[in-house]
């Protein structure tokens, strides 16, 4: 059975604070909280758009230059960005090609950006984007457990 | 030397124009051309971050951690990286793998290429060769192109989802996977998996065909500019097996001329330095490869889907072969010789991938148990050499007596091609952009001639907010002139 709530954060694990993503994945796995499916990928690409089918809620998750400290949530919805690289295909672009292919609404999206402040290859995290990553854990364990009981859809 | 509009004689009184980063191209890139005032074109040069940190940051790193940790090198084609370093540590075991090793790895290889080439082609291809390339920029992307063929736009996305598919099945995982190791693999498919990835696999093959289909329909409409776009000759080179035929995981190194002409053949690749040299150029980071035997002049090639569809002497499956043999007479040749003919190629090999994977998993031997290999006589070296997506890759370590890499030398498909997108792009340059006034249409035929090679810029980084497409043109003192900006939501605007 899909799990109703689907956290994907994408990062390279080798390159300083860009890592976030996929750490922020292994320490919200480690919490085993029920319901929750966690994906991780280098980069949000294209045919990521299939893993939020029966879904009741995503979270997407990033490290960001421009956020600020600890993290920002936001939710989003479905954008024709028309700026489509394989290189940083955009969340709310992932919407957009669910609705268009599934022909249905997306489920509701949020984005968590994580401040970090270095992306050199081989860096661990930094200090800051340590601290950074606690404190949006702590957020995530509270949004998980505030999951709505019934499952959203709604066809175009 | 330097190569035509490669280095302009006199750069006073000219304005440089740089595209910055390149977008739909793996990584970051940067094209930038010196304008005079009345936009006359004198110098063009596409500059692209070099590899040189990845191979100091796999320094001293026990050798059997490093066919996982090249993964990280690059996101988009971290399977290539992995199994290029399982080679080479397999050279420097001495290890001759078992028939399963081989075929499972062969499995990945071709999930690998067959996602890898229908990404390229649905979703950073086609957005250009459907709706034209100097098209409205708010339609010219994939949300445009599912909204006027969805059912193509759809067959891309399933088509990238099913070699993921058979990557996770062989790899472990999606990402970081760990499939293949010093001496074989880790990982046997089960039968259950061999099965769910035969109930697709039919579908794959038909909706590849018709893929090549697509493609050549597009040369057809657009014969002419597609044949002059970009257009140039070059030396060529790529694995073959020992029959001749394509082979994209293993053989011997075959380079060709621009004529066709055979240079050398089923050459060992474990001495790749014999047949290679590497020049270096005050303006780039990246190296340009050549022929040593006929200098850097001359020697420059190119590597990738349309050197390996025209080089080999076969494709060792029937429709992508029967495809080739129609692309090879196609217009006399003509396409074969093209800059865009790389995405009919493309879909040549994506089809090649397809039927191979359909070939594997009916072989009993991909559901064996039989992963790993005795060691042999240790090396104190390896080299393995693999077609990735977008060409020739090669993975050179030196390990010592205490198992740590002391020396990796990587040489990738971008580097390898590094010179030949150089030509295409002062082809577009002179061809489209040469007296013009510059417009973000104009200068998307640029990028339209780098994208046809698929190049990985490699980067794999890419923080929320590192995204803009800056045109600056400049004096020559450095004080701007003009700016054009393409915004996170496509629009451009002169500020």
């Amino acid at each position: 059975m899909t799990a109703p709530t689907l956290i994907f954060a994408w990062g390279n694990p080798s390159r300083g604070d860009d890592a976030l993503g996929p750490r922020f994945i292994e320490r919200v796995e480690a919490l085993q909280l029920p319901g929750v499916q966690c994906l991780t990928d280098f980069q949000l690409q294209v045919e990521h758009a299939l893993d939020l089918q029966d879904r009741r809620r995503v979270l997407f998750v990033d490290a960001s230059v421009n956020a600020l400290a600890p993290f920002e949530v936001n939710t989003i919805a479905p954008a024709q960005d028309a700026t489509f690289t394989t290189h940083a295909m955009s969340p709310q672009a992932i919407l957009q090609v669910f609705r268009d292919l599934q022909a249905e609404e997306p489920p509701p999206a949020w984005l968590m950006a994580i401040r970090g402040s270095t992306f050199e290859l081989g860096e661990p995290l930094s200090a800051s984007a340590e601290a950074h990553l606690d404190a949006a854990v702590a957020w995530a364990a509270g949004w998980i457990k505030a999951a709505p009981k019934r499952k959203r859809r709604s066809p175009r | 030397m330097s190569f035509a509009l490669e280095t302009a004689p006199n750069t006073e009184n000219l304005r440089r124009v740089a595209i910055e980063p390149l977008s739909r191209v793996e990584g970051h890139g940067k094209v930038t051309l010196l304008l005079d005032d009345d936009n006359h074109v004198h110098q063009v040069r596409l500059h692209i971050v070099e590899f040189r940190g990845f191979e100091r940051f796999i320094q001293g790193r026990p050798y059997w951690e490093v066919p996982v940790m090249v993964q990280r090198l690059c996101g988009i084609c971290p399977v290539s990286h992995h199994l290029a370093a399982s080679k080479a540590m397999d050279m420097m075991l001495g290890v001759t793998l078992t028939p399963t090793a081989e075929k499972l790895r062969r499995l990945m290889h071709y999930g690998q290429i067959l996602q890898s080439h229908a990404l390229h082609f649905f979703h950073l291809a086609s957005p250009d060769l459907l709706f034209g390339f100097g098209s409205d920029v708010a339609k010219r992307n994939i949300v445009g192109v599912i909204a006027a063929a969805p059912e193509t736009a759809k067959q891309g996305v399933l088509l990238r989802k099913y070699g993921q598919e058979v990557i996770r099945m062989t790899a472990g995982k999606r990402v970081h996977g760990t499939g293949a190791v010093p001496g074989g693999v880790n990982k046997a498919l089960s039968r259950d998996e061999r099965d769910l990835l035969l109930k697709d696999i039919y579908q794959i093959v038909g909706w590849s065909r018709d893929a090549v289909h697509l493609v050549r329909n597009l040369f057809e409409k657009n014969l002419a500019e597609y044949n002059a776009f970009g257009r140039f000759r070059a030396n060529g080179m790529c694995l073959v097996s020992a029959s001749g035929a394509m082979d994209l995981y293993h053989g011997g190194l075959r380079g060709r001329n621009a004529d066709g002409r055979i240079l050398f053949d089923h050459f060992d690749y474990s001495r790749y330095w014999d047949v290679i040299a590497e020049d270096v150029k005050p303006w780039s980071y990246m190296k340009f490869p050549y022929f040593s035997a006929m200098g850097a002049d001359d020697g420059w090639y190119r590597v990738g889907p349309l050197t390996r569809v025209t080089s080999c002497d076969s494709i060792p499956t029937p429709l992508a072969d029967r495809a080739r043999t129609d692309f090879l007479a196609y217009d006399n040749g003509s396409a074969a010789g093209a800059t865009l003919g790389y995405h009919w190629a493309r879909m040549i090999e994506m089809l090649h991938a397809a039927e191979t994977i359909k070939d594997l998993l009916h072989d009993d031997d991909i559901v064996g148990t039989d992963l790993m290999a005795a060691a042999g006589d240790r090396l104190d070296r390896g080299v393995g050499v693999i077609e990735a997506p977008r060409g020739t890759l090669i993975h050179h370590y030196r390990v010592n007596d205490d198992d740590e890499v002391t020396r990796a030398n990587l040489i990738v498909s971008t580097t390898h091609n590094n010179q030949a997108m150089n030509e295409a792009i002062r082809k577009v340059a002179m061809q489209y952009l040469d007296g013009q006034e510059i417009t973000e249409g104009l200068l998307n035929h640029i990028e339209v001639a780098i994208r046809a090679f698929d190049p990985c810029l490699s980067c794999a980084t890419h923080a929320l907010g590192r995204m803009p497409l800056e045109v600056e043109i400049v004096s020559p003192d450095g004080t701007p002139r003009d700016r054009l900006v393409r915004d996170a939501n496509g629009r451009c605007q002169r500020t």
